[in-house]
């Protein structure tokens, strides 16, 4: 495993800027998260680290060597796309064998079973070794493909989305399942996904996307109690955070033009006077939707609580965060 | 607007029984929500309803009416797919009217009436503009308008919202619930999103293989979850099943979990064999003073709380607790459970013991 490190990475499509001047380190042994809408340049990111796509400016660095004039065989990186493509005709086993059967490796046929068996113990797929990849359930089928990546030892694994197309389930278990291998090999992972929650439950380090460029990065904890602007307060949270005028509850800092306020920071039972519009029932807590002069404001409560549409409320921010006309963070 | 009653309904196609049988009662005004995996005969169910499919046996009643062998065009309902579609050649206003206008209404109440609707979808402002160019949201007001505007007894949504990012998702998600909360028209809502299904329902039909497994309001499935099946679909992460064998007398208020004694809500059914003791995350309380003990498989952060996976011997279990609180990968903490809340079932069956909790739930069905 290595560290791998971009400067100032650049790329255009005709007229489209899907990337603009990114630069990140991913350190050794990382689970790093890009987050960000459709079109914020995250996979455009792992294409330009894997070689499939050629940087209009700047440069990636894998294990200390500027990659540049290597293909992406060259490159020492696994890859784990969206979409599970394995070898219809070939078992299991045949499947997770064939990256280490290449050619150039050399692989042994003892150490190629060792490896083999070992993941499929971690991906608990053992049972289905010689079955038929196409006689998988959808999941299992996603976990072989995550698993034809572990077999190999590259510096960096990337995966676009490898989650997004399985139930959801699943995909919490394979949450759990994945940042567990990671930590137990070691491995670099470079990881992009547009689900807030696969962002903060996996990641050692999430870097927040917007239009091409890097707004943030740090730890899931920095991120989501520190986000340096609205865009990126506005990423992380469900319910989503509260964009409210400066002066709503008074008492802003200077410049502040608005301000965010996550559901789960607002006091009730003193400060201003609001009224329940409606209320959702989820279970484990109770979403009040309510209305301050005119402004709609979320909020969670106990699911015990018993408040009627029309009820009146008294709310009162705790910690809410500031931001200037431009959505930048007022501290 | 009406109530509609399902009574025994059943529907094979061929050797498959898609609905088994079928009953339940969806009152006037509600947002009703048939929840569900794939294959689990919920769209047929609702199929059924609008007259797109017949019952091979059982009665629909729309508004008091026995209408399950109607064609659809005297049911008076309307149906909104999940792919909207318009008419890609006509402008919204067009689109809008050409159900009024090919039912006969004269011009005059129909431009008052188009244009109501177009006020209460707030999409007055885009009357006369193509649908070629409309947003996707704008583009699902316009299809919502046209089901609206013929003034149905009810509407049938098949996921309407099934083909949006998530994040359009929820903003229509609240935008359909506060619309119905204007006009207040019965609704029969079609998703396999459990969250989807909590958010806007008043009522869900929770379905399995064919079957109904359970019917109430979004609280009473959560908290009193009839089966399994619903215990396991409903919520995320989904209720915790700690096996256990054991015998459990009417009357019991605690049961024997590896070496301790946990309370339980006061059970009014005996069972005996393979049973097990389901709790929700959010009821697992890690606590030191407890000698029932965990080990921390897994922590994820998820901001305000974080979700701990466990060892403990009776099978892997997540707790939901503050983030605040400490628990670090490899550690053994002890575990208490809110015993009020939980639910007891035999895996035999897949059925909930009844008990204090939930017993005039489950006599409901």
């Amino acid at each position: 495993m290595a560290e791998v490190i971009l400067k100032h990475l650049s790329k255009s499509f005709g007229t489209d800027v899907a990337l603009d001047d990114v630069s990140l380190t991913i350190p050794d042994g990382a689970f790093v998260v890009l987050l960000g809408p459709t079109g914020a340049g995250k996979t455009t990111t792992l294409r330009l680290i894997s070689g499939l796509e050629k940087a209009d400016g700047g440069e990636v660095w894998i294990d200390g060597r500027n990659v540049a004039g290597e293909m992406p065989s060259q490159r020492d990186i696994a890859m784990v796309f969206q979409q599970y493509s394995l070898y219809p005709h070939l078992t299991v086993r045949d499947n997770l064998a064939f990256p280490l059967k290449s050619p150039i490796l050399r692989t042994p046929k003892s150490e190629i079973d060792r490896k083999v068996g070992e993941v499929a113990e971690v991906l608990q797929i053992s049972h289905k070794l010689d079955n038929k990849a196409t006689a998988l359930s959808g999941g299992e089928m996603q976990r072989v493909s995550i698993g034809r990546a572990l077999v190999r030892d590259p510096a960096i694994y990337l995966m676009d989305e490898p989650l997004s197309s399985l139930d959801a389930k699943l995909r919490t278990d394979l949450r759990v399942e994945l940042k567990r291998i990671q930590a137990n090999l070691g491995a670099t992972l470079l990881y992009v996904t547009h689900d807030q929650i696969e962002a903060m439950t996996m990641a050692t380090h999430v870097g927040v996307l917007n239009e091409g460029k890097l707004v943030q990065f740090g730890t899931p904890r920095e991120i989501y109690e520190n986000p340096n602007s609205l865009y990126v307060a506005s990423r992380l949270g469900l319910p989503r955070i509260n964009v409210l005028p400066a002066d709503i509850f008074g008492n802003v800092p200077h410049g502040t033009t608005q301000i965010g306020l996550r559901p789960e920071h607002i006091r009730q039972g003193e400060g201003l006077n609001a009224v329940v519009q409606r209320v959702e029932h989820l279970g484990d807590q109770n979403r009040l939707h309510l209305v301050l002069n005119g402004h709609i404001i979320t909020t969670i409560a106990d699911p015990a609580s018993e408040y009627e549409p029309g009820t009146h409320l008294k709310i009162t921010p705790n910690n809410p965060l500031c931001f200037d006309a431009s959505g930048d963070r007022i501290r | 607007m009406a109530q509609i009653i399902i009574r025994n309904v059943r529907k094979e196609f061929g050797d498959f029984t898609a609905v088994q049988n079928s009953s339940f009662t969806i009152e006037d005004g509600e947002f009703f929500m048939l929840l569900g995996p794939s294959g689990c005969g919920k769209t047929t169910t609702l199929r059924m309803i609008a007259g797109l499919e017949l019952p091979t046996s059982g009665e629909i009643f729309l508004d008091g009416e026995e209408i399950s062998q109607k064609p659809p065009s005297q049911r008076d309902i309307a149906f909104v797919f999940q792919m909207f579609a318009l008419y890609p050649h006509f402008n919204v206003r067009k689109n809008l009217s050409y159900p009024l206008v090919s039912q006969g209404m004269p011009r005059a109440q129909v431009k008052a009436k188009v244009a109501e609707v177009a006020e209460i979808l707030g999409i007055t402002g885009i009357l006369n503009r193509p649908v070629g160019g409309l947003s996707g949201g704008d583009r699902q007001r316009v299809a919502l308008g046209r089901a609206i505007v013929r003034d149905p007894k009810a509407f049938m949504m098949d996921e309407p919202l099934g083909a949006l990012d998530a994040e359009f998702r929820e903003h229509m998600a609240e935008e359909l619930r506060a619309l119905h909360d204007r006009m207040n028209a019965t609704t029969v809502y079609v998703t396999h999103d459990q969250l989807e299904a909590m958010q806007m329902g008043d009522k869900i039909v929770v379905m399995n293989n064919a079957v109904v497994e359970q019917f109430g309001t979004p609280q009473e499935i959560y908290d009193k979850p009839a089966t399994m099946f619903v215990a396991d679909f409903i919520g995320s992460p989904s209720m915790n099943f700690l096996k256990f064998s054991g015998k459990i007398a009417n009357g019991a208020t605690e049961v024997m979990l590896g070496d301790q004694m946990h309370a339980i809500p006061r059970q009014m059914q005996g069972a005996a064999g393979d049973l097990i003791y389901g709790v929700r995350p959010e009821h697992v309380i890690l606590s030191d003073a407890s000698s029932y003990r965990g080990k921390v498989l897994a922590t994820e952060y998820l901001g305000t709380t974080q979700i701990v996976t466990l060892d403990t011997p009776n099978g892997d279990i997540k707790a939901r607790i503050d983030s605040a609180q400490v628990a670090r990968v490899g550690e053994t903490v002890g575990l208490t459970f809110e015993a009020p809340k939980v639910t007891l079932f035999d895996t035999a069956t897949g059925l909930a013991l009844h008990s204090e909790l939930n017993s005039e739930v489950l006599a409901n069905g």
